[in-house]
């Protein structure tokens, strides 16, 4: 080997010497091999959203193979991502990446970092719908995320136009055997 | 003619049940047209929506198998919400890596859950249907009007349901055309609307939507067309253009090209009313 050549690996960050904790519970609770990822930036260049992301994609990606929790977890980009796969489509490796956005949301969510409480708060209002009816009941969840944002007027044009057009109902659709759905809920830690 | 009808299953889920009644209406009288029953799935819960997967993981795949363990023996379960559908699926597939959990499910719920369920969304219905066949004297009822297909961007499968990618697109343009609709080309093919973000962040998506619908507007389109019903909703109530085209469910267009009265009662839904540009094209 070459003294150039020899110096030069010495600089190489191998990503199989930076397998932590963090990046390994990732890969489980997403199930997706992240180390594909070889940053070609595809991702990044097709992601409607990556304007109000603070991390383009394949950067999410590059802070967990090296382990960089903190960043991870209190990054907006996690929050942002709507989950509509475009990345996936287009990166070369197929990662799923919107599948790493999700399971990066679960963890913050218990280690406490909530960048984005207005999409997490919305994200809660949904589930508690579908606790209490099984089904979504649109105009509660909207009032109930004004109330929780406290913020009473924005949005009230769109909703008085719904709410003319009957596109919003005023009583909530609900399943019968509410007793199945209780027990997902208790089951499921929620 | 009498037709004989095929039952088959459908989850219409929350959209198509609440905000979107007119595509679940359109799609139930158009799919009785072509000799299709469509038998409402009895008792289905929400799919999780695009929520519970970045709350709880385990949580949404137990509200995607309980839904599964409803559905009828032997038809398929039609699930026409793209946003429904993923959820579905990814609850059948990880279903049919675990028989431990489908054991465990089925003695709590008392009923069986088929791990091989055929899921099929709205495209697999209609593809390959000669709609021409249905409408009285072969009558070409589109004629005249321009279209852009928009299909969204959740008809496209997660990288880890392979079994499910399969491109739909061409079929709307397809269909459509085949009764008279002149499909335009145009850059917003599949570009996402946003999704829930329309309450969360809607500042960010006016813009999405807006260049959406601007982009439709040049390409010369009367209307745009799309399968997904989360999309429809973004597209009504997030622009603020001063100039609007009217967003169209596929499944109204279909009834549409087949004939129908119940037009009146769908456009009222709108908050475009799309009546000016069918009764220009002299549709109804």
């Amino acid at each position: 080997m070459s003294l150039k050549a020899a110096s030069a690996s010495k600089e190489l960050i191998l990503l199989k010497d930076r397998i932590t904790d963090f990046s390994e519970q990732v890969k489980k609770l997403s199930s997706i091999d992240f180390s594909q990822c070889y940053h070609c930036q595809s991702c990044s260049g097709g992601c409607p959203f990556s304007q109000a992301m603070d991390y383009l994609p394949n950067r999410v990606i590059r802070l967990i193979q090296f382990g960089q929790k903190e960043k991870a977890l209190k990054c907006s980009s996690i929050w942002i991502c709507v989950g509509c796969d475009t990345c996936a489509i287009q990166c070369p490796n197929a990662v799923d990446i919107s599948s790493v956005m999700k399971a990066l949301c679960r963890i913050a969510l218990e280690e406490g970092y909530v960048s984005e409480p207005d999409i997490s708060d919305f994200h809660k209002e949904v589930i508690n719908s579908i606790n209490r009816y099984g089904r979504t009941h649109k105009l509660e969840i909207m009032m109930r995320y004004k109330l929780r944002k406290r913020d009473w007027f924005g949005d009230m044009g769109v909703g008085t136009k719904m709410l003319l057009k009957r596109k919003l109902e005023f009583l909530p659709s609900r399943v019968k055997n509410m007793k199945e759905i209780k027990q997902i809920f208790e089951e499921n830690r929620m | 003619m009498a037709l004989t009808l095929k039952d088959v299953s459908y989850f219409p889920g929350c959209s198509l049940a609440t905000t979107a009644e007119e595509n679940n209406h359109s799609m139930l009288e158009l799919c009785r047209k072509i000799g299709v029953n469509l038998v409402e799935l009895k008792d289905w819960n929400c799919c999780g929506s695009s929520s519970t997967p970045s709350i709880n993981d385990e949580l949404a795949f137990a509200l995607g198998v309980r839904n599964l363990s409803l559905a009828p023996k032997g038809i398929p379960l039609l699930v026409p919400c793209p946003n429904c559908i993923v959820r579905l699926r990814q609850s059948l597939h990880k279903l049919k890596q675990d028989e431990k959990k489908r054991l465990s499910y089925e003695e709590k719920w008392g009923r069986p859950i088929n791990p091989d369920l055929e899921i099929i969304n709205f495209f697999d219905l209609v593809d390959g249907i000669d709609f021409l066949d249905f409408s009285k004297n072969r009558k070409k009822r589109l004629q005249g009007l321009k279209f852009v297909p928009y299909y969204g961007c959740m008809l496209a499968q997660p990288s880890k349901l392979k079994e499910y990618n399969k491109s739909y697109h061409g079929v709307m343009e397809k269909i459509l055309s085949s009764l008279g609709g002149e499909p335009l080309s145009w850059p917003y093919n599949s570009k996402c609307c946003g999704t829930y973000l329309s309450v969360a962040k809607p500042d960010l998506i006016t813009p999405v939507v807006n260049e959406i619908i601007k982009g439709a507007i040049n390409a010369g389109a009367d209307c745009i067309v799309t399968p997904c019903a989360m999309c429809h909703l973004n597209l009504e109530v997030r622009c603020n253009l001063k100039t609007k085209i009217p967003t169209m469910h596929f499944s109204e267009l279909l009834s549409l090209s087949l004939g129908t009265d119940n037009y009146e009662k769908w456009f009222l839904k709108h908050l475009v009313d799309p009546k000016p540009i069918f009764q220009s094209a002299g549709i109804i």
